[in-house]
């Protein structure tokens, strides 16, 4: 084991070697870690056909389908309030019938319980969760952070359109909207204008 | 081979072997002291573990509740399962790799001693973390040993602490895992060829390929936790558009896998003791090999099977469901190789040989309940039920911890020089074999019944098993203070000399080298004589 | 008003819960209960079946190797073979098993598919899941939107048993001398017999499983997410079951009963229930018994019934 002085300086030469192609992997590991999310993009949406944006579909797109007349699917609207947030939020209907390709509105109605200004956000979620790949909104509320002053009522359009490809098996879909109290926002709300604070107004 | 083990013997006369307690235990880079070490620690963790079960079955001996709080007996029951898996099943494994690797395939040490050192001293600092967040205030995990979110981000400032201490069991496995598989490949005596190792080598091999594919998955998945706790993320959080289903699939992708991590090396310890005390060769070694490979492959396949009411698309579940089923393939393999390998053979019935049995037909019970859990539609009835404490229990008690006993009451002359008492080991058997099943059968039916898993305090109708299962959890309890006896007196009392090759049957170069074994063994590779190895033929 | 139509339906469905066999836990119960649903059935049948080929294959495996370990013993001169190998052998366990295998993985195929086909119902209950008890919204009834809207939590009496040191015996409490202890609620779901209802499943704050054993399947309420489900119970009776997902210091006492009833005694039991119809924008709470939750709503009934 004993080293003789030639090897010394080998020893040395490969230690650096060692830790340049170590370093080489950590580089090419950090950049892989960052392609990761492209390439999953590519992969999702060219290759396996999985819709990844929860965003709006583009009017294009939403054009680009056809109606289907023959078939007629119940869509479901369920509402729901974390109790941390003191709001009312509820659906103008609760059910409608509709055509697969053909483009609905519907109206939710939020209203602020509390005095205050609170920032809120809604949480989509479809039923059965194989559907959802087949229920496209072109408009939401939920894309967004609504403001609410105190006691104030707005009314939310929704704006969807059920994908002719939706399983035959597959009669009703529900929608539901969970609204969800934005700390942060809200916080950030009373910092930077105070005015909108219910309590100041009353 | 008698060349070595003359060898060994003159270099034991000046061992080599540090002065001094501090010297010796906390600066070694010997692997038979780590070893002993990890075997150390993992039993003080077993009876940790083993006396918060107690508490467990004691709040549950009888409906209503007398002896502790509902959020006490959730800390207990999280901490339970966590200080058992981490503390006492994986490293009692990876003592039993660092004392036995190396002395199987000839290598004089670890391929990388001072990591060796360091994967096992973090080990203490991680669980005085763990167990010390049991007494802040805001109380210790409550959340289940899984973690869910988001009720596990209700805790206090214990996540912080639980979290870090699993990044730290994680850095330790993952070192351990790293030096195992360094030292297989590199480190095996000429001739050892691949196809020539013992069958427990294998089987470690394949489960540190497991550790290193998965305990990273654990450690992003409780990072993300914690920073959904302390930095605002919404990775799990609902509110902030973030998914509490994709920690579970994260979770699993690791947690099932792990399962396996514990249940491997099993199957290879059982796979040494069955052929010695028949005294015959493994039935089918490659056919062995290749049923732990796929069962490694398809742990990482399967994961959603332990969420199916989460509410997964049909397809999905439909998917995990096959995929699940096909586990039974090689598994039912590997039990029809452990019979063939008894019959016609020259049997006798030694405690290492009374466990391995045990653990065929107790491991297979836990197995057909496996293959039923696998059954979506019944799933759904039996999922989060008593009828999964039972099943996990079957194959994590009577699978992984007897196999471990096994190992102990196997190895035990060899890495101490004494035999154990064999009337004693007998007893210890019988008592831990009754007592397990009187503790775990009744859960079956409790789960069938309808009572759920993780309760304190349950409903009139489920008395009577319950509190058979608490006294047979007891009992149980108490048989293990027997198993420490029988281990210090063998170390420390025994009168009777082990001889090198400790039982007539067994093979391998483990037995080559004298009992005890000398502080360095193998500093020259041994020369290799297929006789004398388990599968010295490669044909087979 | 509310009470007084409740107290004999009450008795009534106390009678049925003992004819029922097994719909609610039973001391020494072995097995999984058949259940009041055809699903449930179905779900038994194929534990039964599954139990069965265990039982047999255990059978033979273990019978073997007792064989093996009487037979060839060393102190009975058994003197070891050395064979190690036959791939025959292991060829022919390897196949076995995969017929086994698909033969049982087709019945339970085909019920999943049923059990997941929520199309056709006729009725849609919300179930949210709180720490520690649990919100019931009947939002549809034959394109109708009852209106009924209320929270189920753990019945005074197990409440006040189920403390630490309490001194009361869980078992005297009874109802019509079967053990309702942790298993009784101070307002059960009615629902119908004979319509196909349709669960629809969420959580307020950590996630909760909703498990009646009586009806075949659990099912997890997540926050944030929707979870279906559906049911059709076959027999009036009270069914009862529990939170199946630790969700935290209580879930041990959050329990869920199920008060099955004729149609007609339902429709009954609802217009009961109903608040005089108020003015469609009134953001007003509806009657329930909790004020914790203040801001579930959905008592809408201005509904445009479409169908």
């Amino acid at each position: 084991m004993r080293k003789q002085v030639g090897q010394h300086e080998s020893v040395k030469h490969d230690a650096r070697g060692i830790a340049r192609v170590a370093l080489g992997v950590v580089a090419a590991s950090f950049l892989f870690g960052f392609a990761m999310v492209p390439l999953y993009r590519i992969a999702c949406e060219q290759v396996l056909g999985i819709k990844l944006s929860e965003g709006a579909v583009s009017a294009a797109e939403a054009s680009s389908m056809q109606v289907d007349p023959s078939r007629t699917v119940v869509v479901e609207f369920m509402t729901s309030v974390n109790s941390k947030l003191p709001w009312a939020f509820k659906a103008e209907k609760t059910r409608v019938e509709v055509h697969p390709g053909e483009l609905t509105e519907v109206w939710f109605d939020a209203t602020n319980q509390s005095a205050q200004a609170i920032v809120g956000n809604a949480v989509p979620s479809v039923a059965p969760s194989a559907a959802s790949a087949f229920f496209n909104k072109t408009e939401c509320f939920c894309f967004t952070e609504q403001v609410l002053a105190g006691g104030e009522t707005r009314r939310m359009p929704v704006r969807f359109i059920v994908d002719p490809q939706l399983p035959q098996g597959t009669h009703t879909l529900t929608l539901s909207y969970t609204f969800y109290a934005n700390e942060l926002a809200t916080r950030n709300l009373a910092l930077v204008n105070p005015s909108v604070d219910g309590i100041a107004k009353n | 081979m008698a060349h070595a083990a003359v060898h060994d013997t003159h270099h034991d006369a000046h061992d080599h072997k540090p002065q001094g307690f501090l010297h010796r235990w906390l600066f070694t880079t010997n692997h038979k002291d780590i070893g002993t070490l990890y075997l150390v620690f993992s039993m003080l963790m077993f009876f940790v573990g083993g006396s918060m079960a107690m508490i467990i079955r004691a709040e549950l001996f009888e409906p209503g509740m007398q002896l502790v709080r509902p959020e006490f007996f959730n800390e207990m029951t999280s901490v339970h399962a966590l200080v058992m898996i981490f503390g006492a099943v994986m490293p009692a494994f990876v003592g039993l790799g660092n004392w036995m690797i190396p002395m199987q395939i000839g290598a004089p040490d670890m391929a990388l001693p001072r990591m060796n050192n360091w994967s096992f001293w973090i080990l203490p600092f991680a669980f005085t973390l763990l167990l010390s967040s049991l007494f802040m205030p805001g109380a210790g995990p409550q959340g289940g040993w899984t973690l869910y979110p988001p009720l596990s981000l209700q805790g206090g400032n214990s996540v912080a602490f639980v979290i870090f201490a699993i990044h730290m069991m994680g850095i330790s496995s993952i070192m351990g895992a790293i030096n195992i598989i360094a030292t297989i490949l590199n480190m095996r005596a000429p001739g050892m060829d691949l196809l020539k190792m013992p069958i427990f080598v294998w089987s470690w091999l394949i489960t540190a390929f497991l550790l290193i594919a998965v305990m990273p998955v654990l450690a992003g998945a409780v990072t993300m936790l914690l920073t959904d706790k302390y930095f605002g993320t919404s990775f799990f959080n609902a509110a902030g558009g973030g998914d509490p289903v994709m920690y579970q699939h994260i979770f699993w992708f690791f947690g099932h896998p792990e399962v396996y991590i514990m249940i491997l090396p099993a199957f290879g310890i059982v796979s040494e003791i069955i052929p010695t005390f028949a005294r015959k060769p493994l039935f089918g070694y490659q056919a062995m090999i290749y049923a732990i490979a796929s069962i490694a492959f398809l742990s990482f396949i399967v994961w959603a099977h332990h969420m199916f009411t989460v509410g997964m698309p049909l397809g999905g579940e439909l998917y995990f469901m096959y995929a699940t089923m096909l586990i039974a393939i090689p598994t039912g393999v590997k039990v029809f190789n452990w019979v063939t390998t008894m019959w016609e053979g020259s049997m006798t019935f030694e405690t290492p040989m009374l466990f391995a049995i045990a653990f065929v037909i107790l491991f297979t019970i836990g197995g057909f309940s496996g293959l039923m859990l696998a059954i979506v539609p019944a799933d759904f009835q039996y999922h989060d039920t008593y009828f999964v404490v039972a099943h996990f229990h079957y194959v994590l008690v009577t699978g992984a911890i007897f196999a471990i006993m096994a190992s102990v009451y196997y190895w035990l002359p060899k890495w101490c020089g004494n035999m154990y008492s064999e009337r004693w080991g007998k007893i210890h058997f019988w008592m831990s074999v009754i007592s397990v099943n009187v503790l775990f059968f009744p859960q079956h039916f409790l789960g069938l019944a309808g009572m759920p898993r993780r309760i304190p305090d349950y409903n009139v109708a489920f008395a009577d098993f319950n509190m058979i299962s608490s006294i047979g959890g007891f009992w149980f309890g108490a048989s293990q203070l027997l198993f420490v006896g029988v281990v210090i007196h063998a170390v420390y009392f025994s009168k009777k000399r082990a001889q090198a090759r400790v039982w007539e049957g067994a093979r391998g170069l483990e037995w080559t080298v004298p009992s005890p074994a000398p502080h360095h063994t193998f500093s020259e590779p041994p020369v290799i004589d297929n006789s004398q190895l388990a599968h010295g033929d490669v044909t087979h | 008003m509310r009470r007084a139509l409740a107290a004999p339906a009450l008795m009534v469905l106390g009678m049925f819960a003992h004819q029922v066999a097994m719909a609610n836990p039973e001391p020494w119960q072995l097995n999984m209960p058949k259940g009041v649903t055809v699903t449930s059935n179905e779900v038994h049948d194929i534990h039964m079946i599954v139990l069965w080929i265990c039982v047999a294959i255990g059978v033979v495996v273990f019978g073997l190797m007792f064989v093996a370990m009487f037979r060839f013993r060393k102190s009975k001169g058994a003197v070891a073979a050395t064979w190690d190998h036959s791939t025959k052998l292991e060829a022919i366990w390897t196949i076995i098993p995969i017929l086994i295998l698909i033969g049982s993985a087709w019945p339970a195929t085909t019920l999943l598919l049923r059990m997941a086909d929520t199309s056709g119902s006729e009725m849609t209950v919300k179930v949210t899941g709180y720490q520690w008890k649990w919100r019931y919204e009947y939002v549809d009834f034959f394109g109708k939107d009852p209106g009924i809207n209320f929270v189920s939590s753990l019945e005074a009496q197990s409440n006040r048993a189920r403390q630490l040191g309490s001194g009361i015996d869980p078992a005297s409490i009874q109802v019509d001398g079967v053990s309702t202890y942790l298993l009784d609620v101070d307002k059960p779901l009615v629902l119908p017999t004979g319509v196909k209802i349709r669960f629809v499943f969420t959580a307020d704050d950590v996630i909760h499983a909703w498990w009646v054993p009586s009806l075949g399947w659990k099912q997890d309420a997540i926050p944030g997410i929707i979870n279906s489900a559906w049911t059709e119970i076959s027999q009036p009776g009270t069914y009862r079951g529990q939170c199946a997902e630790l969700c935290g210091r209580d879930h041990g006492f959050m329990p869920i009963v199920v008060k099955a009833v004729p149609k007609a005694e339902f429709e009954q039991w609802m217009t009961a229930q109903a608040p005089a119809p108020a003015p469609a924008p009134a953001p007003a709470e509806p009657a329930p018994a909790e004020p914790a939750p203040a801001t579930a709503t959905t008592n809408a009934p201005t509904t445009a019934p479409q169908g």
